[in-house]
This record gives structure tokens, C-alpha cells and sequence, in this order.
């Protein structure tokens, strides 16, 4: 089926037989836990729970602990709201529509990048909810459900409910997606499980499956129907999330070029966190035979062309900041303004991580090098952070009318908060990482007879 | 049937029947279970669920038990209060020679809103921040609850009888007796007095102002042999040319005169001239903001500015000349301005020193102003106070000659020059009293404390200009055990007479009336004012010019010179500890909670102080021996080599709120030529320190970076020679449109609201605003509206519903953004009230996830409390930044108690409308156009089955702007004011939409190019000067 070029790198070295994947990626999860992961449980635990006190004192005291005034609405919350669903692209990005192009290379990394993907958009998730002024209505308010208000229906007209939907469907069929792609992986470890309470609870968890033709036939039939569905999906989240903004009267956010700007970003953002992840996984769990330097140069590539896209559609919004002769668009954001005004720092965060480190990757020594590329990862994450802070804080920051003009400082709950979903996504992936197998077992086995290098010696 | 004679039995042992059976046959079933098993007196099974029972039972009961409402229904209703239906009284708002003619409206016996009293000639209608804010005095938990001795509560007759003693005997040593006060607008209260001294012959009362005057009435003693103040006309004045006197915001009688000034800069089809406003001055005041042409003076300058225009208009007029002229720019075209317009002008100064003033007087006597815009024969009585008298007072008790002092209302070690100087001399009086409300510095230190009641619980009557009478009367019982200051002399003189009939009785003596006194009286009362003939006498100039410029220009010129000034707000810091005026920003600084140093831009670039978003260096100023560590504000506008301070504030006695506010600047005040005098010429050094301070501003932009689509403004010829001048009119390529170009509001998504009804609408003259802030109080008041402190100003989160807009025109004709977002060294100022614009297509609707903010069918943008859930997107996407959000919860929250006094104590709270929502945190809030004012007027009107007639409906700000600058209505209503104005036609767009089309060729719309058609107007501002200068 496969056809394998002598000339193409394999995708899984070291030699492995479908035994040596199922004891690599399955003796993880069957040992005790290393010193390194107690140590990292021990970290993420500590920022979730300093997190914590953060989320309880805003949720009691009120959103004035957080550094926003009368004309800065939104700044970090909405900032890591878009941060995170933008992170959260990747995973589907990688099982869906690689999928469909039929990438093998996706099939070691692409059941971490899902995990990280629904850890994101729960950590993206938190923030619509916690930014608002009275979450313990919002809760439900937000949603079209039955009420006995009467006629009092949500407002279909508003972005943030747009985005409602958009971030739960999401969340959904991802969610869906990758349990689906869990199920063989989980009958393996059942299958070997020599403790009751493993056997049961990975019994559980795999839902009966029982490895028959038919079995895979189905799940083969489900995966496909569900990448399908789910790449809509890649484009429409931040599509409309990037709505939340263009759809909005304030110069700087009101942009058409949006949609698909927003979308790339997300990808750049969510390629660039995978990489991180998976540089870490790969040296803590020594999957360096899974994991290998073509896979983080692919990737790598991947973050050029969605860095570049990112890069030419900043152009065009500080062209036609100046080409539309808009004073409120040519201010501030969009002209010389934001390179040397107040929030220079800001603009030069962006500039810097978002297209001059990346550019680095054009070249082929820094792109396949591991430390570079986790440092590249890294800068580009802190860059897309900032690209987002800079469309919200600054755009609003200096709008129409320059008596309300203000500046946004932040205050340590502004910190607490984001901090708080770090800790839960580290104490989350660190789980995942522990628990549920980080490699994709079933599909890795079908890729290593036609790639690995012993297959075809 | 046959006896059956079977036996049956139960068990074997009741058929063998042995004694131990039947022992316990009858206990087949145990009598008892065991209760206390643990006879040692712990709890068993069964207590615990009993007292688990019970303890859930009363913990839930504990529950549901309502809170504690303090709402006492009416057993029998009082014939006057209808429960939810405002009463209003006439009254009069006096707080020393402060004077406004009010409305006060009750709900349910408690005054909640100050209105201004249209039938009064004088304020006819206006008010000013500080009136507006004082109901919030009367709600004030530290007022005074008891009469005091000596720092003691005790009661009335006891202090009456101690008083009484001790006033005997030192009448009867012959000892000397001091009434200290303000100036007394009331001429029964002065009777009283006179009782009072008729009692005590040793007695003379002694009068003081903070904000003196005593200059110009010396001066007119000198000029015209009358000591006393004119009134002025500003409403007469062609050209006005003022020195250094803030006329529309706090010198003398500001209310009256921004009524006045404001009729000259209005507009309009039939009237294409306005006044022309000269103002020479060191810091930039109200005044100065609003002037056509404003020249920055040094204070030693103003006597060598007054005479050269003196000689200007000498020279013009065939006058001879004085000397010590200085040259000032524009002072050759004032004189000629002022010529032209002889008779029609009013040259007036703000200086106290009466050499200043005779100079003045002479001025406007060249150019005949006295008997039309200046009249002498109906003085006003806003400013009595003695300088002399009550610096001679100070040097006495210092020399231990005073035996008794009263001070009557009055605060003078605080708010008198030499306060400090008072303070250590008090212990030399035996007797002190204070009839001070409040324990304020002064009454702190006296012996007895007769606590007066607030002039909202009071009967009193004014005489605020001769011939003009008018009444206060109570609008609530005492909410404390205090007792009217008059009372309190009449009681000390030995009078049994209550001062209501006191009152009552001066009144049937002295004033004349047809008909019986009774009515006479409740028609007075009703309309609260009382306008009697007077003699119109002319004068005649005899001041001696000569001298007084010899005196007026002699001042020496320093490097640094310091004027001190009051702000619209705190005043002269009586009204300090109310929360409203503090955090009212002051309209050219936009500064609350704080006075500072206001210095040059010049001088900030020479010392390399820099300010961003209000955080400046802190400086040490040094007078003389004493020294201020206080806060730099950069001001434009303020004279090279002069620095500005407040007054009014670094109260230590005041109350919570106010305590440590600021700094006290009242020890710097000077005397000149007799008079106390606002300019510090000599002596002054400032040092910059390290030491970096936050002022919480609420507008840290200064200037509007050429956007003419917020601020349209032309000068009056172009206006004469285009009504459209300085319009914007922005336009959109559209290839349906012949022109290929369109108005922006032309093309829409939305297919418009259709108002079958009403359509409200707002018009703000930006030619009349001040920028005097009456309207931010007003809201306040009305809406309800917390204060939040200077923390969050600092963190921008102020509250106010209406703010005013303040630019400062930066360097004409640039395109460099760093130039245009900086202010000139003497700017244009434009003030610009902003709320929520009732757009037609609002930005902020659409955004909402949970339509919480809808359009109403009468053109409102409406907020739904209940609904909001705070994810601030409307805010977000406000163009106009108009917003509120609830960042915390203002009210029942210690962190704001001592800030927003009127939600966070049982008292404060009688202020609340009860008709206004006190918001909850987490919502938003916003500008409603008084939507509870509409409601009540359309049901009142719907009452009588008719429509609401135009101005039946008034909005809080509307009705509270001395300048007429707002005008609130219905634009469906052809014949409303704001239909006229704006020339509204209805034109049909295309079949759904119905858009009111606006004829007024100077109204606009702010942000027009946004398509969302906002229903509130604002029509250009119009400078009356010869080319704009930025």
C-alpha cells in the first residue's frame, strides 16, 4: 500500500517492531512515575493552586483586581482567551486535515498535539467565564436555553455568542476525535495490564474494543468522517473569534483581513506550542525514535509558511493604516506611532518574536537543530501573545476620542489568572503524559514496516 | 351454639402459667427503650437527633428570616407626602456669601436633588457643582449630633445655661465679645445679631470671607463713596475683558454670571454676533478656558496690565494717563474693542488689592459702563467680609483682649490667612463657641459647640443683591439634635422668640406687601424669591487713579510668583468632606482628590519634569518660612514664571472623606494694600523632588489630534459668512450616488427604528458649555451614581455618567502626531460634554450576547441591569467611551465606606433616588437620558390624556446647566425647543427608514462617519476672534 522511497528519511528509526512501540510507549504509563515528572507535577500543582487563590479573590472581589479601566475593557483575559484557542489549533489541524492529506509524518505527534488542543481551549475556555462581570449568571445566560424570562432570548447578533457556539463545537468534536483515536491504544495497555484496577479502568476506558477487521474497519470509516468534520472546524474557531474584533467599530480591530490573519496565527501559535511540547516529551521520555529531526524540521516549515502569512498580513494592516489616510487607524497601532510611542515595547515584542526570530528558520541548520527550534518555539508563543495584546490593549487603548485615551497596567491577578491555566494545562498534559499513551500505538505500527529503516534493509 | 370450651394459649408458657411468666406477661413488649443509656450525663443517640433537629431547624429558620428593613409604613399618611411622588419646596442655598436661588425635591420627606429655581432673577434657574452637591452635606455622618462642651456631648439647656454664665459675666467685666462669620446674605439673621449685641454691648461682629472681596469695596468706598459691590450684567456686555477674575467659576457670583455670559455666546439663525472675552491671567481658569483672546500675566503684572489698558482706553477716549504702565500683548486691541463698545463692556479684575480695582472702576467708568452693564445702586451682598477688621480681630485675641468669641458658621483657623496664628491665640479667649455643624478645625478647639442645622433643615431668608429677597425653608425635620444658629443667639440674648417667627416678624416689619401678611408670605415662600423696586441712583467717579496705579503697579516682579486660586469644586473647602465634589474633575485639569502645583510647560521642559498619565515629580514649594510638598501638574496655559495652587484643601478636621486630602495653601495667603491677596509675588521657591506622585486625572490626553469629527469649531467671521463653517462633513464613495460619494449614515445595514411616538434627543451648544460641571454633580445626584476614590480615578475607573471633555489646541497646521498630542504653551480650550449618545445604530446593541442593552421605541439606548453579565464588549465598542462598569461593589463595601459616603451608611443612603437602581457589581451602566424623568412626565401627562409638553421633561443635566448649553427633547415634536434648533425634518431614506434629518447647518454629530447616528447633537463652537489660532 505504502510506497517507500529509499531516498525518503524514515519516519520511525531506531529499527522498532510493533513490540518495541507497544513496550516504548506503553512502559511509560506502566511504571512509576520518573523523579522529572514529580518534579514537574509538583510545579504545574503549585501555579494551579497560586492560580487558584488568584481566580477565587476575582471571582469575590470583582474584575476591578484586574489592572482594566473604563476605556480598556478587555486586556489579558480576552488576550489569553485568544492565545489559547489559537494554541489549541494545532492538535486538529495535525489529526484532521493531515490526515486528509494523508501525512504520515503527523501520526507520532499528532495524540499529544490533540491532548495539548483540549487542554488549550479548556484554558481558553476559562476566560470568556472569568472576564465576566457576573459569571454566576453568564453561565448560563450566554446560552440559548429555555428560560422562564419569556421572550428573553440570547442576542444572535453578538460576536461572544458566536463564539459560544464556536468554541464548544470545537471542543466537542476534538474532544470526540481524539478519545476515538484513544480507544485501540487504550485495548493495548488493558490487553497488558497485569494490575485489577489498570485492567479495569483502561477496560473501561476502551470501550470493549476488540481488535476485530470489522472494529477497525469502523474506526478507520469514524476517524475519516470525523477529520472531515473537524476541518471546518480548524478554520471557523478563530474565524470567528477574529469576528469578536472585526466585527467592531474601534480602528485596529475593525480589519476584514481578520479571518484568515487570525486563522494562521493560531496554526503559527499552535505549531509553535506542539514543538515545545514535543521537544520536552521527546527528551523526557526518550522518544527520540519517534520524534525525530524530520518531524520537528516539518513542523518547523510549517511554522515558516504560517509565520509568513502572519507577517504579510501585519504589513498590510500597517499599509493600510497609512494607504486609508484614516487618523485613527494611521495612529498609534497601525503607523510610526507604534514603534515609538508608549507602547513601543509592545510592538517591538511583537516585530521581533513574531517575524524576525522566526525568519531564522529559513535557514535549513536552524531548523533542524532541537535547540533551536524550542527556543523558536518559545520566542514565537511570547510574539503571538503579544500579537493579540497588542490588537485588544492598544487598538482600545487609543481609540476615537482622545480624552479617554489610557494606558493598561496590569496587576498581579492579571497574572494569577493566566498563571492559573498554565497550572492546569501542565497538570493536565503532565497527566495525559502519564496515564494515556502520548504516542499513537495503533497508527505508528502501520507506519513502521514501510518507513522504518530495518523494514527496508 | 354450644360453649366451646377449648383452651387456647399462646406458648407453652402461658398454658404451664408459672410465676415467672406471668411476672413478666404483662412487659411482653418493653415499657421503655433506653433513653439515657449513659447515665453519666453525656448526650445519647436520641438527644443528638434531637438537637440536630432542631439545630437544622433553626439554622434554616435563622435563614429565612427577612432582613431587617427599616421601613416604616405611614399609620396615618401625611396630607402633604404621597408615597412615590416627589414634593418640591422652594428654598435658598447659602453657604456663607455663596447664593442660588434652588428648588429642592423630596421624596417621601427626605431631600434627594437640588434643582435651580427658575422664577429667581438672579440664578434664574442655574446651579453649580458645589449647590447640587450639598444635599449630600445634609446626609453627612459626621455632622455633629449633640451640642458639645468642651469636646463632651451634653444637652441644650446646659449648654445655654454655661453660655449664658459665662456671657453674663464677661459682660459684666466689661469684656470684649467677637461674632465671627462669613459673610450673612440674611438680613433677619444680622438682626438677630444686633439682638444679640443689644444683650452684650461689648459685643461687634466681626465679618471675613475666604474667597474676599474687601479690595472692591474699598475701592468703590474710594471711587464712589460706597462701600459695597456692583452688580454686574454680563448678558450686556459686548466685550468683556477680565483680569485674572474666574467669573464663571468662582468669583462672586458665578451661577449669575455663566447665566449671563452664556446669553452673549448663543447662536443662531437670528443672531450672528456674540461677545468678545479678553482674559489676562496667570493659571488657566474656567474663565481663561473659555475666553476669545487669553494673554498669561504674571500676578505682579496685573496692576502694570490694568493700567496699561487704563491708558489705552484714556487715550482713546481723551483721558489722561498714569504711570507705571507695563506691555502686554493684546491690550491695544482690548481698549479698542472696549471703545467701540462704550457702555456695552465690563472690564472687572479678580484681585483684592482695592489700588487694582480703583483702577478698574475707573476704566469702566470711561467707557460708561456704570447704569448699564455695571450697577452701583443695586449692590450685591455675595462678599461683606472685612479684611482689616479680621486681621485687626486676630491681632486682639493675640493680645488677650477678647474675652468671648462666637464663631458663627465660620472656620478661620482653617480658612483664614493667618489661621495658625488664631489657632495658638484661642487659649488667650475664655469663652469660645462654635455654631459649626461639623467639628471642623475651628470647632474643635472652642469650648462650646451649638451645632447649627444644615440650610436644608433650616428657615432663613437672603438679600443676596439689594432688593432681592428670597427664602429658605426646611425640607426635612433635624435629623440631629442641632439647633438654627439664629436660635441659638436668640436664646443666648434672652429672647423666647423661635426664629421661624423672628423670621416672619422682620419680614411683616420690613418688607412691604398689599393684602394680609400670611399671604403675602406663602406666596413668597412658594416662589422662594422676592424682587422689590429700588432707587436707581447714578455715581460718579472720584477715585484717585494716580495713586492707586502708583500702588497697583509697584509690585516687584519675581522669578518665581504663586497664584492661588479656588477650584469649582471644593471651593473654599467648607463643602470638603462631600465625596461628590471631591472626585469632580476639575473641568481645565481634570484632576480630582488633589491640588498641585500647576506649572508652565515652559518650566517643565527647563527643570526636566515630565508627566505621564498624570504621574509627575512631587516639589517642595517654600514661602517665606513655610514650606508644601505637594504634587506637579503640567498645566498649559499657565504664565511663564508663575506656579498655581488650590485652596480649599489639606483639611485636618474635615471628616473622613477630606482628612488628608491635598494640602492646606491657606497659611500662603498674602496681604496687599490691606486686603488679602491670592498672588504671592515674593519668596517663592520650588524644588523638584525625586519622590514621583500619581494624580488621579480622569483625561490624561490633552489634546483632540486635529480630529475634527469630535470638536468642529470656526471663528465667528467665518461663521457670519457661512453658517456651515468649521463643519465637517465626511463623506463614502458610493457608486449608486450620481456624485459617487455619500454621507455615511446614508448606507446601513439596519433598516432603522421607526418612531411612532417619541424621539428623544439632546442638543449640547459647545459655544454656551463652561465646561463649569453642574451637569456631573446633577447626574450624580439624580442617578445615583458612587464615587469610587482616588485609587481607581488613578486606575481610570471614574463612574460619572457625563464627563466634559477638555482639549487643548495643539500646534496649528501639523501632521506630526508627537506635535499634535502636545498642548500649546497657551492654548484654545474646548470643553466638550460627552455621555452616551443614544446612537440609532449603537455599536454597543449589536455586541451584546445577552441583550442586555437594546434600543428603545423612543430612541434610547437602554441598559437592563438584571441581564447584564459583564463581559464589557458594549463598553469595547462604545466609540465614544461612555461606559460604566460596576468593577466592584460600590455600595455595603467597607472598601469604600469612607469614599462613597451616600451607599455605605444608613445615612448616606437618604440621598439615593429612589427611583434609580443602585447598580450591583459586574454590571454595566451608562447615561439613560434620566429614562425615570421621561416615564414620569409621559405618566403625569397621560394622567391629564395629553402629551407631554416641551420642557415638562427636563434631564438632570439639562436642568442644571447655568448656560442653557443642553436642551433635552422630543424631536418628533415639531413645536419642542430641540426641533426648532435643530430645524428637524423627517425624510423618507428609502420605505423603512425614517431618518431625522437636521437643519441646523452648525449642529453635527460626533464621530459622523460612523454611520451610527447618534441622538445626541452638538453644535460648533465659535470663537469670537480674529483667526484661529490652532
Amino acid at each position: 500500500m505504502q510506497v517507500t522511497s529509499s531516498v525518503r528519511e524514515p519516519l520511525v528509526t531506531g529499527g522498532k517492531t510493533a513490540h518495541d512501540v507497544t513496550e516504548d510507549i506503553c512502559s511509560q504509563l506502566e511504571g512509576r512515575p520518573s523523579k522529572s515528572w514529580m518534579i514537574g507535577m509538583a510545579v504545574a500543582l503549585s501555579a494551579l493552586g497560586i492560580g487558584a487563590c488568584a481566580v477565587f479573590i476575582l471571582v469575590w472581589d470583582g474584575i476591578g483586581v484586574w489592572g482594566l479601566n473604563k476605556t480598556i475593557g478587555w486586556a489579558w483575559d480576552i488576550t489569553n482567551f485568544v492565545w489559547w484557542v489559537g494554541i489549541g489549533h494545532a492538535g486538529t489541524l495535525i489529526s484532521a486535515i493531515l490526515l486528509l492529506f494523508r501525512q504520515k509524518w503527523r501520526m507520532s505527534i499528532n495524540r499529544a498535539a490533540e491532548a495539548m488542543t483540549i487542554f488549550a481551549v479548556i484554558c481558553a475556555a476559562c476566560f470568556p467565564g472569568l472576564h465576566m462581570g457576573r459569571l454566576w449568571l453568564g453561565f448560563y445566560w450566554a446560552l440559548p436555553l429555555p428560560n422562564t424570562f419569556g421572550s428573553l432570548w440570547v442576542n444572535f447578533n453578538s460576536p461572544l455568542l458566536w463564539d459560544v457556539f464556536a468554541v464548544s463545537t470545537y471542543f466537542t468534536v476534538s474532544l470526540v476525535f481524539w478519545y476515538i483515536g484513544l480507544i485501540p491504544d487504550f485495548a493495548s495497555i488493558r490487553d497488558r495490564a497485569t494490575n485489577k484496577i489498570s485492567k479495569m479502568v483502561y477496560g473501561a476506558l476502551s470501550f470493549g474494543w476488540d481488535g476485530a477487521a470489522k472494529t477497525w474497519s469502523r474506526y478507520e470509516s469514524v476517524a475519516l468522517i470525523l477529520a472531515g468534520l473537524a476541518t471546518p472546524l480548524v478554520l471557523s474557531v478563530h474565524t470567528i473569534v477574529s469576528m469578536d474584533f472585526a466585527t467592531s467599530v474601534i480602528p485596529g480591530w475593525h480589519s476584514t483581513i481578520f479571518p484568515p490573519y487570525f486563522v494562521a496565527g493560531a496554526i503559527f501559535s499552535g505549531f509553535a506550542m506542539v514543538q515545545t511540547l514535543l521537544l520536552i516529551t521527546r527528551k523526557v521520555m526518550h522518544f527520540e525514535d519517534y520524534i525525530t529531526r524530520g518531524h520537528v524540521e516539518l513542523m518547523n516549515i510549517v511554522i515558516i509558511i504560517t509565520g509568513g502569512i502572519v507577517a504579510i498580513a501585519y504589513t498590510t494592516e500597517f499599509f493600510m493604516g497609512w494607504y486609508s489616510g484614516l487618523d485613527f487607524e494611521d495612529y498609534m497601532y497601525m503607523s510610526y506611532g507604534a514603534a515609538t510611542g508608549p507602547w513601543a515595547w509592545a510592538w517591538w515584542a511583537l516585530i521581533i518574536c513574531n517575524i524576525l526570530v522566526p525568519a531564522t528558520l529559513w535557514f535549513k541548520k536552524v531548523r533542524t537543530s532541537f535547540v533551536w527550534s524550542f527556543v523558536i518555539s518559545i520566542v514565537v508563543n511570547i510574539g503571538m501573545w503579544f500579537e493579540r495584546f497588542d490588537i485588544i490593549v492598544i487598538d482600545l487603548s487609543h481609540d476615537y476620542l482622545p480624552s479617554s485615551w489610557s494606558m493598561f497596567y496590569p496587576t498581579r491577578y492579571d497574572i494569577g489568572v493566566f498563571l492559573f491555566t498554565f497550572g492546569f494545562f501542565f497538570t493536565a498534559f503532565l497527566l495525559f503524559a502519564k496515564f494515556f499513551p502520548v504516542i499513537n500505538m495503533s497508527e505508528i505500527k502501520s507506519i513502521i514496516k514501510s518507513t522504518s529503516s530495518k523494514e527496508n534493509k | 351454639m354450644k360453649d366451646n370450651k377449648k383452651t387456647y394459649w399462646k406458648g407453652i408458657e402461658q398454658l404451664s402459667n408459672d410465676p415467672e411468666f406471668v411476672k413478666n406477661a404483662e412487659k411482653e413488649f418493653p415499657d421503655f427503650l433506653p433513653i439515657n443509656q449513659n447515665e453519666g450525663g453525656g448526650s445519647s443517640r436520641r438527644d443528638f437527633l434531637k438537637m440536630m433537629g432542631f439545630g437544622i431547624a433553626a439554622v434554616s429558620l435563622a435563614a429565612c428570616e427577612a432582613p431587617i428593613r427599616k421601613a416604616i409604613p405611614y399609620v396615618n399618611k401625611p396630607v402633604d407626602v404621597d408615597p412615590g411622588v416627589p414634593n418640591y419646596y422652594a428654598s435658598t442655598y447659602v453657604n456663607g456669601g455663596d447664593y442660588c436661588s434652588i428648588v429642592v425635591k423630596t421624596r417621601e420627606g427626605r431631600p434627594i436633588k437640588i434643582e435651580g429655581n427658575k422664577l429667581s432673577k438672579l440664578t434664574q434657574g442655574g446651579v453649580n457643582a458645589q449647590v447640587e452637591a450639598s444635599v449630600l452635606t445634609l446626609y453627612d455622618n459626621e455632622r455633629l449630633r449633640n451640642p458639645k462642651a468642651a469636646g463632651k456631648d451634653t444637652d441644650w439647656n446646659t449648654l445655654d445655661k454655661e453660655v449664658i454664665t459665662k456671657l453674663g459675666s464677661i459682660a459684666a467685666q466689661g469684656g470684649q465679645i467677637r461674632i465671627v462669620s462669613n459673610t450673612i446674605l440674611s438680613p433677619s439673621t444680622k438682626q438677630v445679631i444686633e439682638d444679640f449685641k443689644a444683650k452684650y454691648p461689648n459685643t461687634s461682629h466681626v465679618t471675613y470671607d475666604a474667597i474676599s472681596a474687601y479690595g472692591m469695596a474699598k475701592a468703590n468706598e474710594d471711587s464712589f463713596g460706597v462701600r459695597a459691590i456692583p452688580s454686574y450684567d454680563f448678558s450686556k456686555a459686548d466685550v468683556i475683558v477680565s483680569f485674572a477674575a474666574d467669573f464663571l467659576g468662582t468669583w462672586i457670583s458665578p451661577i449669575e454670571y455663566t447665566k449671563q455670559y452664556s446669553k452673549t455666546r448663543k447662536l443662531g439663525d437670528g443672531k450672528k454676533k456674540m461677545s468678545r472675552h479678553y482674559q489676562f491671567e496667570s493659571n488657566l481658569s474656567l474663565t481663561g478656558s473659555n475666553a476669545d483672546y487669553r494673554i498669561p500675566i504674571k500676578p505682579s503684572d496685573e496692576g502694570k496690565a490694568v493700567a496699561a489698558l487704563y491708558n489705552a482706553v484714556s487715550a482713546k477716549t481723551g483721558g489722561t494717563s498714569v504711570a507705571g504702565a507695563g506691555k502686554y500683548a493684546n491690550i491695544d486691541k482690548a481698549a479698542s474693542d472696549l471703545v467701540k463698545a462704550s457702555g456695552k463692556s465690563i472690564v472687572v479684575s479678580g484681585s483684592n488689592d482695592p489700588a487694582i480695582q480703583t483702577l478698574i472702576n475707573g476704566i469702566n467708568s470711561m467707557l460708561s459702563n456704570y447704569g448699564s452693564t455695571i450697577d452701583l445702586s443695586r449692590p450685591v451682598n455675595y462678599r461683606q467680609g472685612d479684611d482689616a477688621a479680621m486681621d485687626k480681630l486676630v491681632s486682639d485675641i493675640n493680645g488677650g483682649t477678647i474675652a468671648g468669641l462666637i464663631f458663627f458658621n465660620c472656620n478661620p483657623v482653617y480658612d483664614h490667612r493667618r489661621g495658625t496664628e488664631l489657632k495658638a491665640a484661642l487659649s488667650k479667649v475664655s469663652l469660645k463657641v462654635s455654631t459649626s455643624a461639623r467639628p471642623d478645625e475651628t470647632a474643635s478647639l472652642v469650648d462650646y459647640v451649638a451645632p447649627d442645622h444644615h440650610f436644608l433643615e433650616s428657615w432663613n431668608d437672603a438679600e443676596p443683591v439689594k432688593g432681592s429677597y428670597s427664602l429658605t425653608q426646611p425640607a426635612i425635620t433635624p435629623i440631629f439634635n442641632t439647633r438654627q444658629a439664629q436660635d441659638t443667639l436668640l436664646t443666648w440674648a434672652g429672647s423666647e422668640e423661635e426664629y421661624y417667627n423672628y423670621l416672619r416678624n422682620y419680614w411683616r416689619r420690613h418688607m412691604s406687601f398689599t393684602g394680609s401678611f400670611d399671604t403675602f408670605w406663602d406666596q413668597t415662600l412658594y416662589n422662594g424669591v422676592l424682587d422689590t423696586e429700588t432707587e436707581t441712583q447714578s455715581f460718579e467717579f472720584a477715585g484717585d487713579v494716580n495713586s492707586a496705579a502708583a500702588l497697583a503697579t509697584a509690585v516687584k516682579a519675581a522669578d518665581t510668583e504663586l497664584a492661588l486660586y479656588f477650584k469649582l469644586g471644593v471651593g473654599d473647602g467648607s463643602q470638603a468632606n462631600n465625596p461628590w465634589l471631591q472626585e469632580m474633575p476639575d473641568p481645565v485639569s481634570k484632576a480630582t482628590w488633589d491640588n498641585y502645583l500647576t506649572v508652565s510647560q515652559a518650566w517643565a521642559r527647563d527643570n526636566k519634569v515630565t508627566s505621564f498619565q498624570g504621574e509627575c515629580n512631587k516639589a517642595k514649594v517654600t514661602v517665606g518660612g513655610q514650606s508644601l510638598i505637594l504634587p506637579i501638574l503640567i498645566q498649559p496655559g499657565q504664565a511663564q514664571g508663575t506656579v498655581g495652587l488650590a485652596l480649599g484643601y489639606g483639611r485636618t478636621s474635615a471628616g473622613k472623606v477630606a482628612n488628608g486630602v491635598g494640602v492646606d495653601a491657606y497659611p500662603l495667603l498674602t496681604s496687599q494694600n490691606g486686603a488679602t491677596n491670592l498672588n504671592v509675588t515674593s519668596g517663592v521657591t520650588v524644588e523638584v523632588l525625586d519622590e514621583k506622585y500619581h494624580i488621579a486625572q480622569t483625561q490624561t490626553y490633552q489634546t483632540v489630534m486635529d480630529r475634527d469629527y469630535v470638536i468642529q469649531e470656526s471663528t465667528l467671521s467665518e461663521y457670519q459668512k457661512d453658517a456651515f463653517a468649521g463643519r465637517y462633513h465626511p463623506q463614502v464613495s458610493n457608486w449608486m450616488e450620481p456624485s459617487g460619494q455619500t454621507s455615511p449614515g446614508n448606507i446601513s445595514l439596519w433598516e432603522g427604528h421607526e418612531y411612532k411616538n417619541h424621539h428623544w434627543g439632546m442638543v449640547i451648544d459647545l459655544n454656551s458649555c463652561t465646561g463649569c460641571s453642574a451637569c456631573h454633580i446633577a447626574c450624580q445626584s439624580e442617578n445615583n451614581i458612587p464615587v469610587v476614590g482616588r485609587q481607581e480615578v488613578v486606575n481610570r475607573r471614574d463612574m460619572h455618567w457625563i464627563r466634559i471633555d477638555r482639549y487643548y489646541s495643539s500646534k496649528k497646521g501639523t501632521t506630526d502626531y508627537y506635535e499634535m498630542i502636545e498642548a500649546t504653551d497657551n492654548p484654545e480650550v474646548t470643553f466638550q460634554p460627552m455621555m452616551c449618545q443614544h446612537c440609532n445604530n449603537a455599536p454597543c446593541e449589536t455586541v451584546c450576547p445577552v441583550a442586555a442593552t437594546t434600543h428603545s421605541t423612543e430612541g434610547l439606548n437602554q441598559m437592563t441591569y438584571n441581564r447584564c453579565i459583564g463581559t464589557r464588549y458594549c463598553a469595547n465598542n462604545c466609540p465614544y467611551k461612555v461606559r460604566r462598569f460596576n468593577w466592584f461593589k460600590y455600595h455595603d463595601n467597607s472598601q469604600f465606606e469612607d469614599i462613597n459616603t451616600s451607599m455605605n451608611n444608613d445615612l448616606g443612603k437618604m440621598v439615593l433616588n429612589p427611583d434609580v437602581t443602585v447598580r450591583s457589581r459586574g454590571v454595566m451602566e451608562k447615561c439613560s437620558l434620566c429614562v425615570q424623568r421621561i416615564q414620569y412626565g409621559k405618566l403625569e401627562a397621560k394622567k391629564e390624556k395629553r402629551r407631554p409638553k416641551d420642557g415638562e421633561i427636563e434631564v438632570a443635566c439639562a436642568s442644571a446647566c447655568p448656560a442653557d448649553a443642553i436642551i433635552f427633547g422630543d424631536m418628533k415634536d415639531k413645536e419642542s425647543r430641540i426641533s426648532k434648533l435643530l430645524k428637524i425634518k423627517d425624510t423618507k431614506k428609502a420605505d423603512y427608514i425614517i431618518e431625522t434629518e437636521i437643519g441646523e447647518p452648525r449642529a453635527y454629530h460626533v464621530l459622523e462617519e460612523l454611520g451610527v447616528k447618534p441622538n445626541v447633537t452638538y453644535l460648533t463652537k465659535i470663537r469670537n476672534k480674529e483667526q484661529s489660532e490652532a
